[in-house]
């Protein structure tokens, strides 16, 4: 197990490193002159000049990359163009929401998605299975926005039950007003996950079905129900596991057209703005920021996975 | 591939009746993107007049706040939506087949060179990657196409690879080998028609993201621009009007949902039809 970890860690590096590079690069091949956003109509050529040099853009790509990668490193991800606050800090400002958004969504999608999950493959080809299976495609085949837009139209225009955007209300500073702010965008965002781990775990549990234990459990008289929610259960549980970890990767990228519709204060819609502006810095942070996540939900995918079913050990 | 794999795919198509749905909202939709100049409405025509009418004879989806027919727009959106998605499916399992069967076939530091590219490529989350490069480069239907396909092309590489790795090891391709056969000649004889079955899947579960990809992209504004109609670029504006005129915001979002659902549903069917072995799960 030891030397597993220490291996996955290994390989993990290099493809930091990599992303990293690919991140800088892309932001240096893009259009359009950073220094022109601190350029105001009455400076001279001089001036722009200094600033060019302040902000270390007259150097070399590479020697601008290890300067970058160095700070980068000790945290200093560099200053917005826009607002000029530490990029790392407004990332972390704006953490909380998407991370307390996309968590409450993925625990909501895997609390509904193993009941339903498990009843759909124990009665493969029954009603409840066909349902749950619509239910399932519609889920990874609906725009989320648009999806968004339905509800907002519902709930907040029709109905006046729920606010349309935001996090808060002004002025207004209550778990209540929060709750309410994000029960259209989680549901959103839930019912997505959902549809993935339904899948997942309905097919799981045909799989699961057919092994011995099953047979043995019920020669010694157990129930379905008993089999299914209590022996089943635990191996089905496993895949999920991966998925949470493949869902961390998510949590930007997943959320940038969710909090978009929502004008939820998380880290997608900060990117948005930064994308629409050109704000170099703040676009290349947050790419680094989720490929990281990324990286590491999946090593700790595999890692739990792992740990969970020592039967993987033997064939790595 | 032998004849008795696509019997039993159509066999698993007619015994589904989401399979059925799905070609032929498929077919529908395709014809209609086709015959959207039939209409007697042009889709970008300005009509003070006509502004936000709700669904009529004359205006079967009513219109937006340009006085444009509605459903006249949404056929040429489907028009482009169906196109990136096609275009962008075709360029994707281009590049995927050949990375995979070169990474594959011929293993090594090539292969060892390509899987890493594959998986750095797969480590930076991809919507951010469509993002940027969208505003990077002029986003017209062209660039809109091969972005999609850039970020695309890695899962049909790596199927591909996977099961290239296992076909060069059959006892035909080894005896072809033997025999003198090139490379090059194995690859096309008896490799690539092999493969068929992967590809195809793989590039009907292709078609369904591309689809998706381009509306969110147009949704935010970064795609096709403006006064062209996307689907995605229609809930845009729809979802600033939703207040005033709700209907518009039903009809392109339907749209997308079915086309995305039919291939995803196909795709699943190709699938277990290709794979008998499956159908036991």
């Amino acid at each position: 197990m030891r030397q597993l970890f220490i291996k996955r860690l290994l390989q993990t590096i290099p493809l930091l490193l990599f992303v990293s590079i690919v991140c800088f690069a892309m932001i240096k091949l893009a259009p359009g002159d950073p220094v022109l956003s601190f350029v105001t109509p009455n400076m001279h050529a001089e001036d722009i000049e200094r600033i060019r040099h302040n902000l270390g853009l007259d150097r070399p790509a590479y020697v601008q990359y290890f300067l970058w990668i160095k700070e980068a490193v000790t945290g200093n991800l560099g200053y917005s163009l826009v607002n000029h606050q530490p990029v790392l800090d407004q990332i972390l400002d704006r953490l909380p929401a998407t991370a307390g958004l996309m968590g409450s969504a993925i625990g909501l999608a895997v609390l509904l998605a193993i009941p339903l999950g498990l009843v759909a493959g124990a009665n493969r080809g029954r009603w409840i299975d066909k349902l749950v299976n619509l239910v399932a495609y519609v889920g990874i085949s609906v725009p989320l926005f648009w999806l968004a837009i339905l509800l907002i139209y519902y709930f907040s225009i029709h109905l006046h039950w729920l606010p349309s955007m935001g996090m808060r209300t002004i002025g207004v500073r209550s778990a209540v007003d929060v709750l309410k702010h994000g029960i259209m965008p989680c549901i959103v965002l839930a019912f997505s996950f959902l549809a993935i781990y339904v899948r997942y775990i309905r097919s799981s549990t045909i799989g699961q079905l057919r092994e011995d234990y099953v047979q043995i459990q019920y020669a010694y008289g157990s129930t379905k129900r008993i089999v299914l929610f209590r022996h089943v259960m635990k191996h089905v549980l496993l895949p999920i596991i991966t998925l949470l970890g493949m869902s961390m990767g998510e949590l930007v990228a997943g959320a940038i057209v969710t909090e978009t519709v929502f004008s939820w204060p998380g880290i997608g819609s900060l990117g948005m703005t930064a994308v629409r502006g050109m704000d170099y810095p703040v676009i290349m942070g947050i790419t680094l920021f989720s490929s990281i996540l990324l990286i590491l939900g999946n090593l700790a995918a595999d890692l739990l996975y792992g740990i969970a079913d020592p039967r993987i050990k033997s064939k790595r | 591939m032998n004849r008795s794999k696509w019997r039993s795919v159509a066999g698993e198509l007619r015994s589904s009746a989401f399979g059925i749905a799905g070609i032929f909202i498929l077919v529908l939709f395709t014809i209609a993107a086709a015959l959207a100049f039939l209409s007697p409405h042009d889709p970008n025509a300005l009509n003070a007049l006509e502004r936000l009418k709700p669904p009529s004879a004359d205006h079967w989806f009513g219109t937006d706040d340009y006085g444009r027919d509605y459903f006249t727009r949404a056929l040429y959106g489907g028009r482009v939506s169906l196109m990136v998605g096609f275009a962008s499916m075709i360029l994707a399992t281009g590049i995927g087949v050949v990375v995979g069967v070169v990474s594959g076939y011929f293993g090594g530091w090539i292969d060892n060179l390509l899987m890493r590219l594959v998986e750095v490529i797969m480590s930076i989350p991809s919507f951010l990657i469509l993002l940027l490069l969208s505003v990077f480069l002029k986003p017209n239907v062209g660039n809109i196409i091969l972005i999609i396909s850039l970020l695309m092309w890695m899962n049909i590489a790596r199927i591909v690879r996977a099961e290239t790795m296992s076909l060069k090891e059959r006892e035909y391709v080894l005896y072809a080998r033997a025999s003198g056969q090139g490379a090059f000649g194995i690859i096309r004889r008896h490799i690539l028609p092999n493969l068929m079955p992967v590809v195809i899947v793989g590039a009907t579960n292709n078609i369904a993201s591309a689809i998706m990809m381009e509306s969110s992209l147009s949704f935010l504004g970064f795609g096709v621009q403006a006064p062209n109609a996307t689907w995605g670029s229609m809930l845009n504006n729809a979802q600033g009007l939703i207040a005033q005129a709700p209907y518009l915001a039903l009809f392109p979002g339907l749209f997308i949902l079915l086309t995305v659902l039919s291939f995803n549903v196909l795709g699943d069917i190709l699938r277990v039809g290709f794979e008998p072995k499956l159908q036991k799960r």
